[in-house]
């Protein structure tokens, strides 16, 4: 059953608290500041308060219900110990405003994450500014941007694959640049011919992530790296991905320019509701001077903020990062060790290419190869023959106690669904959702309808999300 | 007989008369599902071929709308602002975005016979 609002609970006068009686003379306001009618509030008792977020909050799914198969999200596993040790008191009880002298534990933390988070990825210097990806990406950009006004150079163009996730061409439009698109080739990598056109010396960077949108590992990365550089362009990196090449190969290493990170992807740091995001950036060595400010450096009286860096681009965020995300990551790698974190990386790319092989059966593969931490199937065999929609087998899956996959994306993938299992799946899970999707493949020829109208164990079936979008109405009456 | 021609962006040409119009195909609308905005261009403005001069928004994704030829926009659908299902209902037909002049022939010729372009879906 729906829970209803907290609005539609309760009755006129009932409330869950009760005030301390008046000690102080009583005040009125002037009348032109008072409400002319009272503030409409939830009028419920304190049990009705628990039992509705209660409720409300066992409708959530997360990963420690089950299987979070988010195509893109890197949905693995976030480790309680790392939640422990945020939840310190010498770490909650620092104000961002204390003096540096007074906060060298958290400023050593935030320098050797930086220290780390470069070595992992080759880059010479890291940034753990930007609060979340997409914000990730508008730093860095607006460091490709200096750069090149710093060289006088007016480039005013950036490259995009068509498999690209819609944050790049986002980002590249934020900061003023027009976006070009280039074409995937047969395989689902860049088409080297096609890039060869569109990269001139009006032409400021590419973005990229490897492996790309489709999990495919970008196998001519070398002389795409080649053919940017030759014509004066930087590489981007979009580090969405990088969970499939931890600790096996470096973007730095790749050649390219610049880079973010999601700590909420590859870290093992909470994601989406459950918690603020991370995204680092990283720089080669002649990005540096644009790093923004403050920037952690050690000096000879410790640690610092070091704010004297006259081509900066400035601040990005208040303070100084998103802290105990940071410090979480930090946690993470330290309790994985070089080791760990090599391991995790070939288990989601074993995992996902398990997944891979016992569905491409039953399911469009569109791009059959050796796939890396995700792959994308097509339902275009079930639309066609039974007319039932990627949407329908994602809702479906609700009914078998999973979280749908990333549907209609990649772009370039007709009915896409895209399965990213990570390496915190076991075997028999594994085996689990497998016979679960193979059974959906069979309901889809048998049943069309008992998908089209799933799902059907939760207290809302389907939203409808057109009239919500041409309709919009928020209010409560 | 008034000719419709597609491009491979999947957007239709129509020569009524004097008047140009161009929308989406019938097709596109299909595999964009259900639409709910639409960012139209102004009147005066010019489109140029293979160019974005327009947005649509389903609730899948939001889509660069291509422009087909080059030309001026004498018209924009205005419909669209509150009724952008119109597309979805009728799409080669109310459910056009624009219209346009000074469309070149070669333009015209550049694009796909309504047989060649069903062909490539």
């Amino acid at each position: 059953m729906a829970e209803k609002l907290i609005f539609e609970k309760g009755s006129s006068g009932r409330s869950a608290f009760s005030l301390p009686e008046l000690d102080t003379p009583e005040t009125t306001l002037p009348e032109g500041l008072l409400r002319q009618e009272p503030l409409r509030l939830p009028e419920v008792s304190e049990p009705e308060v628990v039992r509705h977020y209660t409720n409300l909050s066992r409708l959530n799914y997360g990963l420690d219900q089950g299987f979070y198969p988010l195509g893109s999200c890197t949905m693995k596993y976030n480790p309680k110990i790392n939640e422990l040790l945020a939840a310190m008191p010498a770490f909650t009880g620092v104000h961002p405003y204390q003096q540096e002298k007074y906060a060298q534990g958290c400023l050593r933390l935030l320098y050797e994450l930086q220290d780390m988070l470069a070595g992992i990825t080759g880059m010479k210097a890291m940034t753990l500014q930007p609060a979340a990806g997409a914000h990730g990406e508008l730093t860095g950009m607006l460091m490709v941007k200096a750069y090149y006004e710093a060289l006088g150079q007016a480039r005013g163009r950036v490259i995009v694959p068509d498999s690209a996730h819609g944050t790049n061409p986002a980002t590249a439009a934020m900061c003023g640049f027009e976006v070009v698109e280039v074409a995937s080739n047969a395989r689902g990598g860049v088409d080297m011919a096609a890039l060869d056109k569109l990269m001139d010396d009006n032409t400021a960077a590419i973005m990229l992530t490897n492996p790309n949108t489709l999990g495919l590992f970008e196998e001519e990365i070398l002389a795409i790296a080649d053919l940017v550089h030759g014509r004066g362009g930087q590489l981007y990196y979009d580090g969405a991905n990088l969970n499939a090449i931890m600790g096996w190969a470096r973007p730095g290493d790749m050649g390219f320019d610049v880079i973010h990170l999601n700590l909420h992807k590859t870290f093992a740091t909470p994601h989406g509701g459950g918690g603020p995001g991370a995204g680092p950036v990283g720089v080669a060595e002649h990005l540096i001077p644009f790093l923004p400010v403050p920037v952690v450096s050690r000096g000879s009286e410790g640690y610092e903020l070091d704010y004297k860096r006259p081509q900066s681009i400035g601040r990005v965020r208040s303070f100084i990062c998103n802290f105990t995300v940071c410090l979480k990551a930090y946690a993470y790698i330290l309790s994985m060790g070089s080791d760990g974190l090599r391991q995790a990386a070939a288990d989601a790319v074993l995992n996902a290419n398990y997944l891979q092989e016992r569905l491409k059966e039953s399911y469009n593969l569109p791009y059959d190869r050796r796939c890396m931490h995700e792959f994308v199937l097509s339902a275009l065999r079930q639309k066609e023959e039974n007319g039932v929609r990627a949407i329908d087998i994602a809702k479906r899956l609700i009914d078998y106690g999973y979280h749908p996959p990333t549907m209609y994306f990649p772009l370039i993938v007709q009915e896409a669904l895209m399965i990213e299992p990570t390496e915190s799946e076991s075997l028999e899970g594994l085996n689990a959702f497998v016979e679960a999707m193979l059974k959906i493949s069979e309901e889809a020829e048998e049943n069309p309808d008992l998908l089209r109208t799933a799902p059907h164990v939760t207290p809302i079936s389907r939203p409808d999300e057109t009239r919500a979008a041409r309709q919009p109405n928020i209010c409560l009456d | 007989m008034n000719e419709t021609r597609y491009s491979r962006t999947h957007e239709w040409v129509r020569k009524e008369g004097e008047k140009i119009l161009i929308g989406i195909s019938q097709h596109a609308q299909d595999e964009l599902g259900d639409i709910v905005y639409v960012e139209l261009p102004s009147v005066g403005a010019c489109i140029n071929a293979g160019q974005s001069f327009g947005v649509v928004e389903s609730v899948k994704a939001a889509s660069d709308l291509y422009a087909p030829v080059s030309g001026e926009i004498t018209a924009v659908n205005d419909r669209l602002q509150d009724e952008p299902g119109l597309i979805n209902q009728d799409a080669e037909g109310d459910g056009w975005i624009i219209a346009v002049k000074d469309v070149s022939d070669a333009d015209w010729n550049a694009l796909m016979t309504e047989a060649d372009y069903k062909t490539t879906l």
